[in-house]
C-alpha cells in the first residue's frame, strides 16, 4: 500500500515536470482493495484493470522500475512506451491492462476466466482453477457490458470475481445521480451470484471478503461480486481541478485513509514498532527514488520500434512496391522506409 | 474568438432559439464540459435540456437517436470520438440509414460532436481519426471545422440541419484563437454543408487538408513560399459530402495536389480525394498526387515515437517540393 502510494505521488510530481503526459489517473486513496485483493493471488491468476492500474500492476508484481519507465514513456517500459499510463500489460505477471474504456476490461476478464476453466476441464491441464479478478469502478456498473458479463459469468460458473471500486465519482458525476439503484451489490444475486458489500478503506476487511470470493472462484463455485466503498483522494486524473467534490466529504474519507488506519492498527496490537515502518518507508521512498533514476536514464524508443509489434506476424504489412514484403526491406526494419 | 467560445456560442444560440434542441453526452452539465464546450449551458437551460449521462455510450446514443424520430433534436456530445464506437451501431444503422429505409418518412436532425483524432501523448485508444469511417457512410454528413468561424458556422448548419451529422473537433484547437467578423459573430451566421474554404490562394500545387492539419499547410505554405513554391491551400471544412468541385477546379489550376490528414494512410480522406481527381482531372495532373497521413500503426504513447507518427509541417513541405520538382517517371526508374 506504501509503495501504491508514493508511487502515485511521485507520479504526480513527474507530470508537473513534464516527464510525464497525456492522461495520468491516480489511485491515492484506494489502496486497500488493491492491495487486499491482489496479494492473495498466485502468479498465473490474472487481473484485468482500468486506466487507474498503476498500483494494481504494482501489487501483482510488475517492478517499479518497469511501470516508472513505461509511464516516461521509454523503451525500458513493460509496455516499451508504447502502452503508457493507461495501457499496462505484463504477460509475465499475467496483468492483461489496463483499458482505457470504462467497461471494456469487464468481457476481457470473463474471457480469461472462461479459458482458465476450458484449461481444466476440456484440456485437463493442472488442478485447481486459475482465478481472474476484474477491477472497475461505479460508473462501469452502469454500462452494458457488465451486466452482460455478469449474466455470463454465472451461466458459466466461471472463476471470476467482479471487484468494485466504488469512489463515488465519475469525473464530476456523482454516482447517486447516474445510478437508478446505487448499492451496487445487489446487482449479484439478480444474476444469481453473492453480492458482498465491504468498507474499502480497511484492507484487513477487504482481505477477509477477498478470501473467501477468491476461494470460491478457486473450488469452481462461480463468480462473487464485491463493491469496495472507497475513495479517491485525488481528481479523477491529473488533469482535472476536482472542483465539484464537497470538501467535507474529502476530509470524511482522508480520515479513514488506509495506510493510517493500518498503521495504527500494527502500532497498537504492538505487531511491529513505530521505527521498524519508518524503515519500510524508507525502503519504498528509495525504491521509488531508484524507479525514477533508471527511467529518467533510459533511452527513448528508436526510430525501428514504431513499426513493431502491429502485428504478431508482421508480413501483415502487405507487400512492397519492389513486389516483396514490407517487412523484408531492410529499411523497414530499420525504420527508416515510408510508411 | 477561441474554438471553444465559438462552439459554445453555437450551442447556446441554437438553444435558445429552438426549444426542441437539447444537448446529452457525459460530464456536459455540471462539469461545464470535459472540454469546457458546453460551458454555462446548465445554468441556463436547466437539466431537462442539457443532460449529464452514465458512461453508457451505446445507451445514450440510441436515445439521442429515438428522440430524433419523433421530432426533436438532440446533440450528442462524445468525449471523445473514440468512444463513439461503442455508439457506432446506432450511429451507422439507426441514425444514418433510417431515413433510406423508411423511404424518407422519418428523418434523424441528430447531431454527434466530439473531439477527434490525436491529442499529447494520450496513447492508441485515445488518438485515432474517425474522419475517413463515418464519411464512408452514405446517409451522414461529416465535417470537420478548422477555425472559430468554421467551428461556429459548421456547428449552427449542423444543427439546423434535419440528416445526421458528425462533427469532429479537434482537442489541440480548442484553446486556439482566431479573428472573426462582425458577420461572424451574428446569431444567423451559418456555413453551407459540403463547401470547401480556400484559406491561401497559390499557384504551383494545391494543398488539401482539414481540421488542426489547415493550420500546418498553412505553415509549410510559408516555408514553400521561400523556395518559390505558391501553395494552393483547401480548407475541407465538410469531409461528406466532400467539396470535389472546388478541388478539381484549384488542381486544374495548379496541376499538383497534396493532401494532408492526421488519419491512418489505408482507405483514407486522401485516398478518396486522389481517386476522385484522377477521375475528374486526370489529363491536368503534372505529377502524382501525394498523401499525407499518419503512420500505419496504432498511436504510440512515447512522445518522439508519437510526433513520429504524425503528420509535420516538414512532411508536407517535403511532399509538395516531390509534387513541383518531378515530373511523371516512368515506373522503372521511380525514386523515393
Amino acid at each position: 500500500m506504501v509503495l501504491g502510494r508514493a508511487f502515485e505521488d511521485m507520479c504526480a510530481q513527474m507530470y508537473y515536470r513534464g516527464k510525464m503526459f497525456g492522461f495520468v489517473h491516480l489511485y491515492n486513496g484506494q489502496e486497500a482493495v488493491s492491495t487486499g485483493f491482489i496479494k492473495l493471488l498466485k502468479k498465473e491468476d490474472y487481473v484485468v484493470s482500468t486506466y487507474r492500474d498503476h498500483v494494481h500492476a504494482l501489487s501483482k508484481g510488475v517492478p517499479a522500475r518497469a511501470v516508472m519507465s513505461e509511464l516516461f514513456g521509454k523503451t525500458t517500459g513493460c509496455c516499451r512506451g508504447q502502452g503508457g499510463s493507461m495501457h499496462m500489460f505484463s504477460k509475465e505477471h499475467n496483468l492483461l491492462g489496463g483499458f482505457a474504456f470504462i467497461g471494456e476490461g469487464i468481457p476481457v476478464a470473463t474471457g480469461a476466466a472462461f479459458t482458465s476453466k476450458y484449461k481444466r476441464e476440456v484440456l485437463k491441464e493442472g488442478d485447481s482453477e486459475d482465478v481472474t479478478l476484474a477491477f472497475f469502478g461505479d460508473g462501469t456498473c452502469n454500462n452494458g457490458q457488465f451486466f452482460e458479463c455478469l449474466n455470463l459469468a454465472a451461466l458459466w460458473k466461471l472463476p471470476i470475481v467482479f471487484v468494485v471500486e466504488n469512489n463515488l465519482w465519475a469525473i464530476g458525476m456523482s454516482h447517486l445521480r447516474a445510478t437508478s439503484d446505487p448499492e451496487i451489490w445487489k446487482k449479484g444475486p439478480a444474476f444469481g451470484m453473492p453480492g458482498v458489500h465491504v468498507d474499502g478503506m480497511d484492507v484487513l476487511k477487504v482481505r477477509e471478503v477477498a478470501k473467501a470470493a477468491i476461494g470460491r472462484a478457486r473450488r469452481g463455485e462461480g463468480p462473487t461480486l464485491v463493491e469496495c466503498e472507497t475513495y479517491r483522494f485525488r481528481g479523477h486524473s491529473l488533469a482535472d481541478p476536482d472542483e465539484l467534490r464537497d470538501p467535507a466529504e474529502k476530509a470524511h474519507y482522508a480520515a479513514r485513509d488506509p495506510i493510517i488506519s493500518l498503521k495504527k492498527y500494527i502500532i497498537e496490537k504492538s505487531l511491529a514498532s513505530e521505527a521498524e515502518l519508518k524503515v519500510i518507508e524508507k525502503k519504498i521512498d528509495e525504491v521509488v527514488e531508484d524507479a525514477v533514476e533508471f527511467a529518467n536514464e533510459s533511452p527513448l524508443p528508436p526510430r525501428s520500434q514504431l513499426l513493431e509489434n502491429v502485428f504478431a506476424d508482421p508480413k501483415g504489412f502487405g507487400i512492397g512496391p519492389d513486389g516483396r514484403y514490407r517487412c523484408e526491406d531492410p529499411k523497414f526494419t530499420e525504420g527508416t522506409a515510408h510508411v | 474568438m477561441m474554438v471553444r467560445e465559438a462552439l459554445n456560442s453555437a450551442l447556446d444560440e441554437e438553444m435558445s432559439a429552438d426549444p426542441k434542441v437539447l444537448l446529452m453526452g457525459e460530464e456536459v452539465g455540471e462539469y461545464q464540459g470535459a472540454y469546457k464546450i458546453s460551458k454555462g449551458l446548465l445554468e441556463k437551460y436547466g437539466p431537462e435540456r442539457v443532460l449529464d449521462t452514465p458512461i453508457t455510450e451505446a445507451g445514450f446514443t440510441g436515445i439521442g437517436v429515438g428522440a430524433a424520430f419523433y421530432g426533436l433534436k438532440p446533440i450528442v456530445e462524445f468525449m471523445t470520438f473514440n468512444f463513439s464506437m461503442q455508439a457506432i451501431d446506432h450511429i451507422i444503422n439507426s441514425a444514418a440509414k433510417t431515413s433510406y429505409m423508411s423511404a424518407g418518412q422519418i428523418s434523424v436532425p441528430i447531431v454527434f460532436r466530439g473531439p477527434n483524432g490525436a491529442a499529447a501523448g494520450v496513447g492508441a485508444q485515445h488518438s485515432q481519426c474517425y474522419a475517413s469511417w463515418y464519411a464512408s457512410c452514405p446517409g451522414l454528413k461529416v465535417l470537420a471545422p478548422y477555425s472559430s468561424e468554421d467551428a461556429r458556422g459548421l456547428l449552427k448548419a449542423a444543427i439546423r440541419d434535419p440528416d445526421p451529422v458528425v462533427f469532429l473537433e479537434n482537442e489541440l484547437l480548442y484553446g486556439e484563437s482566431f479573428p472573426v467578423s462582425a458577420e461572424v459573430l451574428d446569431s444567423s451566421f451559418c456555413l453551407p454543408i459540403g463547401k470547401a474554404k480556400i484559406e491561401r490562394e497559390g499557384k504551383d500545387v494545391t494543398i488539401t487538408a482539414f481540421s488542426k492539419m489547415v493550420g500546418y499547410a498553412l505553415k509549410a505554405a510559408e516555408i514553400l513560399a521561400k523556395d518559390g513554391i505558391s501553395a494552393e491551400i483547401i480548407n475541407l471544412r465538410s469531409i461528406r459530402p466532400l467539396d470535389r468541385p472546388a478541388i478539381n477546379a484549384s488542381v486544374r489550376k495548379t496541376n499538383r495536389l497534396v493532401t494532408v490528414e492526421e488519419g491512418f494512410p489505408q482507405h483514407g480522406v486522401g485516398a478518396e480525394i486522389c481517386a476522385s481527381i484522377i477521375e475528374d482531372s486526370f489529363g491536368y495532373l503534372d505529377a502524382p498526387v501525394e498523401r499525407i497521413t499518419g503512420a500505419d500503426v496504432p498511436m504510440p504513447y512515447a512522445a518522439n515515437l508519437e510526433r513520429m507518427a504524425l503528420p509535420q509541417v516538414d512532411d508536407i513541405v517535403r511532399a509538395a517540393r516531390r509534387a513541383c520538382y518531378r515530373s511523371v517517371p516512368m515506373a522503372a526508374a521511380q525514386s523515393y
